[in-house]
């Protein structure tokens, strides 16, 4: 195996481009090096991509988004307090993943391109409408977070391409986010089902809303059908109600030893219409 | 033998070593440096046995390269000790027998101790969540609990004093 550390995200795209071979970024390592100690895979090049300046910071954007660094640690999401008031759904669903010492090293990027459908941060960054920005041996481009699994372990991602950052939008007044995630533990578990809601209200009315469900289906999926029931809404019970039933007839979950095909489904709506009441009362909204 | 050689800080110390590209900084801190207070209980994420610090934030060391540590500072359990004195921490957990077969102990001491670097005085829940990354068999989480909340206590009178 060959470990590179280039300084520039083009040089990296151009190292993976070049490698013949299975070659793999490293941002935290917490999957890669599972995966590589499990025998999972055997790469010949890993590319690690935190010394690349360029993703090594949280900005503000000149539009009053956030653009997070793809090798910025979930510690260091959590300590940001701009980034907390924003969107603290998405910094709920970082701060969610693994212990103190997985959170030394995770990136939200490495989540995302893990393409785990589980992934916590994801069903979070879909339904905060976040996109990623990706660079590759032809250049530039921007992809929504919800393009970039299209199955377990697979990515839409072109060879010699990576993430470079997480591109948050500009938050309005009056919006809210929040994402839940059900596991038997209360720390150190995988995902049976998350849920995210990201809302934002008018004089007490949500005008517009992203609804995303993880665990429930190869990827993780956005409702459109669950936002349209409470926009309009002031939340009330039977805009929850009709949540609860769009997100519960998007589940296509599997059966395994974590949760059968019925409790996913069932769960999926429980959790949306708690994320959809969090997210709407950080909004400032009350029902 | 290809490989990488690597130019690092460990507990304060400047370290060179050799090793293959593929080796964790668990094996190489182990194998070729020697400090054995880093432990392997799973060597995938789970344990925290093998908990050092990296430039100042708590990891696990079998889910990090060696050849990552080049230019970094690495802190491990061997570092608590200063002037051959043990640390609070290590004093308490000895009094609270926080400990029965010892391996969990060293990733125990380690994620305390940046736990207490963070915060001094912190809840007993705070204590939990922050060692939910470690595991242990034998001694139960409670004794371990106890330890750190008297540990924290007696720095905190000591730096009061
Ligand atoms: C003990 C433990 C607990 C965990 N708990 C959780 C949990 O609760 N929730 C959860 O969702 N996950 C969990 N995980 C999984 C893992 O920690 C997360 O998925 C994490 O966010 C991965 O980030 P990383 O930076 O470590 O990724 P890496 O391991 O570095 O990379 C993961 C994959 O993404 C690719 N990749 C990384 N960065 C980029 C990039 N910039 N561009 C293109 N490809 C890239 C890599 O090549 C690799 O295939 C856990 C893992 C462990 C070991
Ligand atoms: S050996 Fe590293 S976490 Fe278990
Ligand atoms: S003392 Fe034996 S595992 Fe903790």
């Amino acid at each position: 195996m060959r470990y590179e550390a280039p300084t520039t995200s083009s040089e990296a795209a151009a190292l993976l481009a070049a490698e013949t071979g299975e070659a793999f970024v490293l941002a935290g390592g917490t999957d890669l090096l599972v995966r590589m100690k499990n025998l999972m895979v055997e790469p010949e090049l890993v590319v690690d991509v935190k010394r690349i300046d360029a993703m090594r910071s949280i900005e503000a954007t000149t539009d009053g988004g956030f653009r997070i660094g793809a090798a910025v640690p979930g510690i260091e999401v959590g300590e940001h307090e701009a980034l907390g008031r924003a969107w603290p759904g998405v910094v709920e669903a970082v701060q969610l993943i693994g212990s103190d010492q997985i959170q030394g090293r995770c990136t939200i990027a490495g989540n995302v391109c893990n393409a785990s459908p589980a992934a916590d941060t994801t069903p979070a960054l879909i339904a905060a409408d976040a996109q990623v920005e990706i660079v590759g041996p032809k250049g530039r481009r921007t992809l929504p977070v919800a393009s970039v699994a299209t199955g377990p372990g697979k990515t839409s991602l072109a060879k010699g391409e990576l993430v470079e950052a997480i591109l948050l939008p500009p938050r309005p007044a009056h919006s809210g986010d929040a994402y839940l995630r059900f596991t038997p533990r209360t720390e150190m578990d995988i995902a049976v089902v998350g849920a995210a809601v990201s809302l934002t209200l008018k004089d007490g009315v949500i005008t517009a809303a992203r609804v995303a469900l993880g665990a429930i289906a190869p990827t993780a999926i956005e409702v459109e059908a669950a936002a349209a029931a409470i926009i309009g809404s002031k939340l009330d019970d039977g805009a929850i109600a009709a949540l609860v039933a769009a997100c519960s007839a998007a589940c296509k979950p599997i059966d395994d030893k974590r949760g059968t095909i019925e409790y996913r489904t069932e769960v999926a709506g429980v959790l949306a219409k708690r994320a959809a009441m969090i997210a709407f009362e950080r909004a400032g909204g009350s029902r | 033998m290809s490989g990488v050689l690597v130019t690092t800080t460990i507990n304060g110390d400047a370290v060179q070593f050799a090793c293959p590209e593929e080796e964790t900084l668990l094996d190489a801190l182990r194998d070729r440096v020697g400090l054995l207070g880093v432990k392997e209980g799973c060597g995938t994420g789970d344990c925290g046995a093998c908990s050092i610090t990296l430039d100042g934030r708590l990891v696990c060391s079998c889910l990090v390269l060696a050849a990552e540590a080049e230019g970094r500072e690495i802190g491990t359990v061997e570092g608590l000790v200063e002037g051959g004195k043990l640390h609070p921490l290590q004093e308490s957990f000895i009094s609270h027998a926080a400990l029965q077969c010892g391996i969990c102990t060293p990733g125990f001491l380690v994620a305390a101790k940046s736990l207490l670097d963070r915060n001094p005085d912190p809840t007993e829940t705070e204590i939990r969540y922050a060692l939910a990354g470690n595991l242990c068999r034998c001694t139960g989480y409670d004794k371990i609990v106890r330890a750190v909340q008297n540990a924290a206590k007696e720095m905190r009178t000591a730096k009061s004093a």
